[in-house]
């Protein structure tokens, strides 16, 4: 079996892997970090969203190996400590989630949304949030929360 | 009560939100156990098969498994059970054909187990399925359901030869019909509630766990009733008594139903855990899910309302064909007659009702329960019927219903389909919807979609629906096969923390936060003292879970029961250490006082004495501070509201777009109006789902065309508005909250307030109807078919 390098959440891992092995397997069942989630298997729900090198990527449809070499970042690796990101401080602050399911994802994709998108309208969060499904909110709240986290990072 | 900012209706933040943002928490996929071996389901390709010759020869060689089983091993076992028992007309029981863990001898819907294979990993497990080699004999598939009634040699059960469960009626036909005799207007509609795939986002998942030293079996499960699977699997399907089985359901990712149910995987992960000394583990995959969740909703209807010549209402017919689909899952039977047919009264006062309902079964995953369960069905069929006979009366659709409306001084009300409503004001509710709305300005906002060449449409839509389900003794005798209490336990700590134990389960909720301000309130103290702990059966004694709106309104009385036993206790305790008597002891702001006095003891110094009983009126009273309450609702609930929306139709595409939505609600008493305002807006955005987007579909032969994300398509941020939102209240008069739920409102009310936006949207071609979901390509049809007819 091959083995895969990369940094995730800011220490070194290498694991021994299939070829077929998704990151997320990789994330969930080799690292134990089983805050990323599944909620499908045709790359549609984005429940799988992390970054890699910044960049919000679903896991759920990168190979392991693609990985090699990369930065992964997922929802563990957000909070310095015990002090949130504002963008998961803000989806607390706006009751931006419910069954917590969708909850990873929709951070860390809108983080990526705000990274690009520093200041964005709410037209530009519900179109930027297409790939991430949650069949709680109604979106209405994660919506505020992306406008609130948004505004916090700018500082 | 105590003066706390986290107290019974502050906008507290959830609890539970501090383990969701940050990746830990607990749901039953994240749960691996040692040894645990991998579970892979080979599900049937076809609706309808016989199961000629299973051959499992390849598959149990294949590197990595341990085990392959067939329907045959599971012959001896009983069935997945059907919790309630409807009896039809001349009293003829429905029928109810044996629904078995892994088919035998007969695949029944695409989806159907067929085999398992179970492997060290999972990827092992789904390489050997591909190697079992079935012979099937496919047999034509019963799928729609008018044609399903007619037989004609095509039966899913040989049982029910003509597929028809149950034929079911409510209300008084006679008079009924007299009504519609002497009717100065008679409006009739023929109209589909769509089938919904619930699609909570957690897949469902099971691990089964066997203690050889114990003889306990332990089922982790994503499940919003734990001690219901408990029940049900243990006592009827595998025969392992309650202390023996400990059913877990740790953090679940949404229910909306799906997830209430006894399903065959959570049985067959328990059986073979013991066969194989291993734990097993299943999740579905998004497509299984698609195939094995039970769906929602699937009626066929034709509806008649009859009125007078002054617009009241004379009378309501409606004639239901409810899609059972291939076996009857938990609840299924009692989904369109009693949380369906008891709904037909709405919110106004109308003197005679009737109601068929035939029960039928066809080659499609089972359908039951799915956010508002029956009372959506019932709540469509109403609100468009009324809204259709607005039209046609030339009167404004509001006011008919204003006219029409139980006045608040006719509370409590007696419907003609044997519910009682305690309370409520509707008029409060739509004069909300209407100032939140802004009707004086819809003109102008007509004009201006026009000059944009799109067409406005304004709909309001009202809505009732039953919650807090329900009381045992009127469900027993409806055919539950269970009680519909809820349990909860208050274990005050010697240290004066508390622990509530509670039967309702929280799978998006926020049962952590809402039942800790409860108890805060009463106790008057801070809510970190209080843990609430749920979702195991080995902890909480007992419970029914939670479905039907029901956590606060039940399980939320039996938590504010307990601790006034609780309160109770300590007085006693009080009055000894204080030397006064009992009946002079208040209870307030978290202290025990000497009525009149300034004498008092605070909550932390009663539960320190009760638990180091030194100074204690031992003689009467027990150590200790830990108190169970089991509460039995004397009523349904009933939460009402009205809503509004507005579209734009482009009518050359026929894309909706929702433009505003406004929603007015009476829950009664609020306990955290930040949980409640985003249980309205999940509700509403899964009500537009049911009218814009989803649909579940079936071809012909029974294969399921919606089979995955790709096209079934869930509501996106981009496809909802932001939502205005206001509540009124008039406090439920049977139990001590006030409370009367609020999950599923927003699914029950968002349907036909869509669909009645739409179609007055289309007035100017004169469209009556369209079914949900109104896609593009429905609407611009509906265009196209009346401009031919205007030709
Ligand atoms: S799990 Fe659904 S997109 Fe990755
Ligand atoms: S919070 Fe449950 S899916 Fe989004």
């Amino acid at each position: 079996m091959p083995t895969v390098k990369m940094t995730v959440n800011g220490k070194a891992v290498s694991a021994e892997v299939e070829a077929r092995t998704l990151l997320v397997n990789l994330l969930r069942e080799k690292l134990g970090l089983t805050g990323t989630h599944v909620g499908c298997d045709t790359s549609q729900c984005g429940a799988c969203v992390v970054h890699i090198d910044g960049k919000s990527v679903k896991s759920c449809t990168t190979l392991a190996l693609q990985a090699e070499g990369t930065k992964v970042t997922t929802i563990e690796g957000l909070a310095n400590g015990e002090k949130l990101h504002p963008m998961q401080e803000a989806f607390r602050d706006n009751h931006g989630l419910q069954c917590g399911f969708c909850t990873p994802g929709m951070v860390m994709s809108a983080i990526c949304l705000v990274k690009e998108t520093p200041n964005p309208t709410e037209k530009q969060v519900r179109d930027g949030l297409e790939g991430n499904i949650c069949r709680c909110t109604g979106y209405h709240n994660i919506v505020q929360a992306v406008l609130a986290g948004a505004k916090a990072m700018r500082g | 009560m105590a003066p706390l900012d986290t107290g019974i209706g502050a906008a507290v933040r959830r609890r539970e939100d501090a383990r969701f943002l940050t990746g830990r928490g607990t749901y039953t996929d994240d749960i691996n156990r040692p040894g645990q071996a991998h579970a892979y389901i080979l599900r049937s390709p076809h609706a309808h098969a016989t199961i000629k010759k299973v051959d499992i020869k390849k598959a149990k060689s294949s590197p990595g498994v341990i085990a392959v089983y067939t329907g045959e091993d599971f012959k001896p076992i009983n069935g997945v059970p059907c919790g309630w028992l409807v009896t039809g007309k001349n009293n003829k029981p429905m029928i109810e054909p044996k629904h078995p863990i892994i088919a035998e001898g007969k695949a029944r819907h695409v989806g159907d187990p067929v085999a398992v294979v179970i492997a060290e990993t999972k990827a092992e497990a789904r390489d050997a399925a591909e190697k079992i080699d079935i012979d099937y004999g496919a047999l034509p598939a019963v799928v729609d359901m008018k044609a399903a009634l007619k037989g004609g040699g095509k039966s899913v059960h040989d049982a029910a030869p003509d597929n028809l469960c149950f034929d079911w009626e409510l209300g008084d036909k006679a008079a009924t019909d007299a009504a519609f005799a002497k009717a100065a207007h008679v409006t009739t509609l023929d109209l589909v509630n769509n089938r919904l795939v619930p699609n909570a986002l957690e897949p469902r998942a099971a691990i089964g766990d066997y203690d050889k030293a114990t003889g306990e079996h332990t089922l982790y499960t994503t499940s919003q009733n734990p001690h219901v699977i408990r029940l049900l699997m243990g006592a009827f399907v595998l025969g392992i008594p309650e202390h023996k089985l400990r059913v877990v359901s740790p953090d679940v990712g949404g229910g909306f139903g799906s997830k209430i149910y006894h399903y065959a995987e959570e049985a067959l992960v328990t059986w073979a855990a013991k066969q194989l000394g291993r734990p097993v583990k299943w999740t579905a995959d998004r497509s299984e899910s698609f195939m094995s969740d039970a769906h929602g909703r699937d009626h066929v209807s034709h509806v008649e309302l009859a009125l007078d010549k002054d617009n009241k209402f004379l009378g309501f017919r409606f004639e239901t064909l409810a899609n059972m689909g291939a076996y009857l899952s938990t609840f299924a039977p009692c989904i369109p007659t009693y949380l369906h047919g008891t709904l037909l009264a709405g919110n106004y006062s109308t003197p005679a009702i009737h109601t068929n309902v035939k029960a039928v079964f066809t080659n499609t995953v089972p359908v039951d329960a799915y956010r508002g369960a029956g009372r959506p069905e019932a709540t469509f069929m109403i609100e468009r019927v009324i809204d259709k006979a607005a039209r046609e009366l030339k009167t404004d659709p509001a006011e008919l219903r204003r006219k029409n409306y139980i006045k608040p001084e006719q509370f409590p009300y007696q419907t003609p389909v044997a519910l009682m409503y305690d309370i409520g004001n509707y008029g409060a509710t739509l004069d909300q919807v209407l100032k939140l709305s802004d009707p004086g300005g819809y003109a102008q906002r007509k004009a201006a979609s026009k000059a944009k060449g799109k067409l406005r449409g304004r709909g309001i839509a009202s809505y009732i629906e039953a919650c807090g389900i329900a009381p045992s003794n009127v469900v027993g005798s409806l055919g539950a096969r269970a009680g519909l209490y809820e349990a909860a336990t208050v274990r005050v700590n010697p240290t004066g923390s508390v622990v509530v134990f509670t039967g309702s389960h929280s799978h998006g909720q926020g049962h952590e936060t809402t039942f800790a301000q409860v108890v805060s309130s009463m106790l008057g103290i801070p809510m970190e003292s209080i843990e609430i702990s749920h979702g195991d059966t080995n902890r909480v004694p007992f419970g029914m879970g939670t479905y039907g709106s029901r956590s606060i309104a039940v399980g939320g009385t039996a938590i504010h029961n307990a601790v006034n036993k609780i309160i109770a206790k300590g007085k006693k305790i009080a009055a000894h250490m204080l030397e006064a008597a009992e009946a002079d002891i208040e209870f307030k702001n978290g202290k025990f006082t000497v009525a009149g006095t300034d004498r008092s003891k605070a909550f932390g110094e009663i539960a320190l004495a009760a638990y180091v009983p030194h100074k204690y009126p031992l003689e009467t009273v027990e150590p200790g501070l830990d108190e169970t309450a089991f509460y039995d609702p004397k009523n349904f609930t009933f939460p009402a509201g009205s809503y509004v929306c507005e579209v734009e139709v482009d009518p050359d595409t026929g894309v909706v777009e929702i433009q505003s939505f406004a929603a007015a609600d009476d829950f009664g008493r609020i306990i955290n109006p930040m949980i409640v305002e985003g249980q309205v807006h999940g509700g509403l955005a899964q009500g537009i789902g049911q009218a814009l987007t989803e649909a579940c579909v079936y071809d012909k032969n029974g294969q399921l065309q919606t089979g995955s994300f790709m096209d079934y398509c869930m509501p996106r941020a981009q496809d909802v508005p932001n939502f205005k939102v206001a509540h009124s209240v008039t406090a439920c008069t049977h139990n001590p909250l006030g409370v009367k739920g609020c999950g599923e409102a927003g699914a029950i009310g968002a349907p036909p307030t869509v669909i009645n936006a739409i179609v007055d949207a289309l007035q100017e071609y004169g469209v009556e109807h369209i079914d949900m979901p109104a896609t593009p390509h429905r609407v611009w049809k509906a265009i196209q078919d009346a401009k031919a007819r205007k030709r």
